[in-house]
């Protein structure tokens, strides 16, 4: 164990050990499956992967915080429906390209507007955060099926669609959204006095309290946060499909919240990271794609996904148990 | 000792490492039957590690156990407890949930057939146990709503479920009051009678030179020598503890009031504490002393915000104010060190330095960021001043020794140089070496301006920090002392509602 240690990289891998499981099944696949080691595919990764990543990203600091979101795929269809739908109205009908603006920030809207409304409640009756976003995910999608009145709805203006094949220099826009919010939240959790204070909030309520911490408007920013990202998430996915469909973004919370487990965040809050979040985003992407390649039937995935989780979470807590000076078994 | 008795445990050239500190390095140690074996050090110095080790819950990197002769290996706390060794643990670990009766046989509860727990005999013994210990409380009752005195008995009761060889006392008696301390020593007492091997850590003399037989000491992780109790005394166990003695003057340099810093008239909260009023001026330090349950902490409470009082007034600097929250408090300079560091004080997870800079990170920025620098330069100043034991400013404080920990609290509240500085049983659980630094450093900080208010249970550190002493009971103010005037008499007759009549 002495050995183990002293050496700076397997420490690291001992804190994560999510990455190491990312760099095993990397080179599995690009040894195993043909097309995958390429920098098409895994541009394909990264860009397939943003969708629940961007969503992870606000999940990591709502779970950090104490909380949990289960609304997140219902805000994402009903920013998607906003997206598609408001940019044919007839207001907008003489806006020519410009119409999408409009669209885009109104969705964004409705995703931070939800988080805030998660936010206030949980803030202000102390109930679960839990309880509170299962009601809201079942409340928002009714929202979605009513707004939509069951149907899909299709973008006419093909810019809309043609942006998620845009590149920007070799990196596809989608990616580079992607990576620009991987560093956003990062440098937010880590740097920021918001960040700080979403750790202490989540580790320890009383002592936050007790520091003059108001946890109510940390807890508020970072449900609004979330929901921004899920919005995000949602306008993205439907430029990719050029439509809005009012089932999507199902299980959504799921895939997520595992992800960010994954990543090492705990359910119980105040600890966890963006770098783990974004192995155990890369984790499941890989696992996907590379999965497909070969042609492995997609309910394999889950199989495989869940005993990773497991598998993972119990190396987290072999290797980091003493750290933690929780030692009771 | 009887030299021909084997010991009942004992421990050869233990060595544990975590990642960064060396905790333990080469230890030796031994508990005869029939003997209290007080273990000794400074805050970090490993001795709950060593019980830990005793206990099964750490794995040594190197050296043996041997009990009654034989060579062991214990690698959970369930196998220790099969051989007899019993550890009652520093930091509470019960299930707050659960009725005391369950917390007592936890993993063990009797059974009926197909697994059912037998709730009667459970319960029967359970208060029987409880009935030894004296306490008065039934099984029944959940462990949350109990007292964290009675908690800890709960935790002792748990000891004396099965047939112990050796029984471990991690500073069992830092939240107890006198009265249960007594009982604590009776029980110990008997179990020592009955042939049981007792380990007893603290960081009071007076209760080590009362209960041991023989007394270790470590240091740094070294084992620094055993010595036996009838020949030695408080110094020389002092300087093999921290290298140096001690000097527990009062510094009796003539004093000069400032203003009155903090006015409090007629505080009342409804069955907490009632028509409360003192004054504690800049420069002076206020001790606050009473039995546990006495209203203290409450009305600490009530200045930091935490607490609404039904009726009276509060006036900071001259000025009449309604602190409605801890933030608010905090913005009027009143800061508040709390009695409970890990529930109310401390973020475990967090490193030592985040901790520290909590209550004040808005302020330690460089543009929309945190600045490391700014943070850094606190935590060192204050690590160096409370001289706090830890590898790196990175370590999570949930892993700090329970001293080292409370410095990190008291730390932190300095660091905002308030005006009112408000410590609740600033000193429990801290060896005697930084106990009279921490006293020193109250007397200076009053030296400089501010105005303190310590709260505490321990007589001779009220006598020494105070230049005023308030004495209470049953949430009232029975009386002040001015501290050219006070005997521990008259403290004592105060704090225990008896109103002699020179008290007018
Ligand atoms: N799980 C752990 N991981 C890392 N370091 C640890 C862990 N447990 C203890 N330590 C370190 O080991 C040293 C010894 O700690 P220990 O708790 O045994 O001290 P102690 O003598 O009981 O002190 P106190 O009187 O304050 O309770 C300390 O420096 C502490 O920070
Ligand atoms: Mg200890």
């Amino acid at each position: 164990m002495a050995y183990f240690y002293q050496n700076p990289l397997l420490r690291w891998l001992m804190r994560n050990p999510i990455w190491g499981f990312v760099l095993i099944i990397f080179i599995f696949f690009s040894l195993s499956a043909d097309h995958f080691f390429s920098e098409r595919n895994l541009m394909n990764i990264v860009v397939q992967t943003s969708t629940i990543g961007l969503i992870a990203l606000g999940m990591t600091l709502v779970m950090i915080n104490g909380n949990i979101d289960l609304s997140v795929g219902a805000t994402l269809a009903l920013a998607a429906a906003f997206a598609v739908d408001v940019q044919s109205w007839a207001a907008f009908s003489t806006w020519g390209n410009w119409q999408i603006l409009p669209a885009v920030c109104l969705a964004l809207l409705v995703g931070i507007l939800m988080g805030a409304i998660n936010g206030f409640i949980v803030w202000k009756t102390g109930v679960d955060a839990f309880i509170v976003t299962l009601g809201a995910m079942l409340g928002i999608r009714g929202l979605v099926f009513v707004y939509t009145g069951e149907q899909s709805f299709y973008a006419m203006n093909f810019a809309y669609s043609d942006f998620s094949f845009m590149t920007i220099g070799p990196f596809p826009v989608l990616a580079v959204i992607f990576g620009i919010a991987v560093l956003a939240v990062h440098w937010l959790l880590s740097r920021t006095v918001h960040g700080r204070n979403t750790y202490a909030v989540g580790g320890n309520r009383e002592a936050a309290v007790n520091a003059g911490i108001r946890v109510g408007p940390h807890m508020m920013i970072n449900f609004m946060l979330i929901g921004f990202l899920a919005a995000l998430s949602g306008v993205l996915l439907s430029t990719q499909m050029g439509a809005a469909t009012p089932n999507l973004g199902r299980d959504y919370e799921l895939w997520v919240i595992t992800a960010v487990v994954l990543g090492g965040t705990k359910l119980t809050g105040g600890k966890g990271d963006i770098i783990g979040t974004l192995g155990g985003v890369l984790a499941i992407g890989i696992l996907r794609n590379g999965m497909n390649l070969m042609q492995v039937p997609a309910f394999y995935v889950y199989v495989i996904l869940g005993s990773i989780l497991i598998a993972v979470l119990f190396l987290d807590k072999r290797f980091n148990r003493t750290a933690d000076g929780g030692l009771r078994l | 000792m009887n030299v021909n008795r084997e010991p009942a445990l004992r421990l050869q050239g233990i060595v544990k490492t975590f990642p960064g500190v060396r905790a333990l390095d080469g230890v030796d140690f031994e508990v005869m039957p029939g003997e209290v074996h007080a273990l000794l050090g400074e805050n970090g110095a490993g001795k709950s590690t060593l019980m830990k080790v005793l206990a099964g819950m750490y794995q040594p990197d190197e050296g043996q156990i041997i009990i009654a002769g034989q060579k062991v290996r214990m690698t959970t706390p369930i196998e220790a407890k099969a051989q007899g060794v019993i550890l009652i643990h520093q930091e509470l670990s019960l299930v707050p949930e659960m009725s005391a009766a369950e917390n007592i046989y936890l993993g063990e509860l009797p059974r009926k057939s197909l697994g059912r727990v037998d709730w009667k005999t459970l319960e029967a013994r359970s208060n029987a146990i409880l009935k030894r210990l004296r306490c008065n409380f039934r099984a029944e009752v959940t462990v949350a709503n109990l007292s964290i005195a009675n908690q800890q008995m709960v935790e002792i009761a748990r000891a004396l479920t099965v047939d112990a060889r050796v029984v471990i006392f991690d500073e069992p008696t830092a939240s107890l009051t006198d009265a249960e301390k007594v009982v604590l020593f009776d029980i110990i007492n008997d179990l020592k009678a009955q042939g049981v091997g007792i380990v007893y850590i603290s960081h009071r003399m007076d209760e080590i030179f009362t209960l041991s037989d023989r007394i270790t000491v470590l240091r740094d992780g070294g084992y620094r020598g055993t010595l036996n109790t009838a020949d030695t005394n408080e110094d020389e166990v002092t300087r093999l503890m921290i290298g140096r003695s001690l000097d527990l003057s009062r510094d009796e340099a003539a004093r000069e009031f400032g203003k009155t810093m903090l006015d409090v008239r007629n505080l009342t909260c409804p069955g907490l504490f009632e028509n409360v009023s003192f004054s504690v001026r800049a420069g002076e330090v206020v001790g606050f002393y009473g039995l546990v349950g006495a209203g203290r902490t409450e009305i600490a409470e009530t200045l930091f915000g935490l607490r609404k009082p039904t009726s009276g007034e509060i006036l900071v600097d001259g000025e009449t104010v309604e602190i409605g929250s801890p933030r608010a408090a905090i913005a009027m300079g009143i800061s508040l060190v709390p009695e409970n560091r890990k529930e109310q004080g401390l973020v475990l997870q967090m490193n030592c330095r985040d901790n520290m800079t909590l209550p004040q990170v808005q302020d330690l920025t460089a543009g929309p960021f945190l600045s490391q620098g700014a943070e850094l330069a606190i935590f060192d100043q204050y690590r160096d001043r409370l001289a706090i034991k830890t590898p790196s400013w990175r370590q999570s404080a949930g892993v700090l020794s329970g001293g080292n920990q409370q410095k990190i609290v008291i730390g932190k509240w300095l660091s905002m140089q308030p005006r009112v500085l408000i410590v609740d049983e600033p000193t429990r659980g801290i060896d005697v070496g930084s106990k009279s630094e921490i006293h020193q450093l109250l007397r200076e900080l009053a030296a400089q301006g501010y105005a303190v208010i310590v709260i505490s249970s321990e007589m001779p550190e009220v006598l020494r920090v105070s230049d005023r002493i308030v004495a209470m009971y049953h949430g009232r103010i029975m009386r002040e002392f001015s501290i050219d005037e006070v005997t521990e008499d008259s403290l004592v007759q105060a704090i225990s509602g008896i109103t002699s009549d020179t008290a007018a």
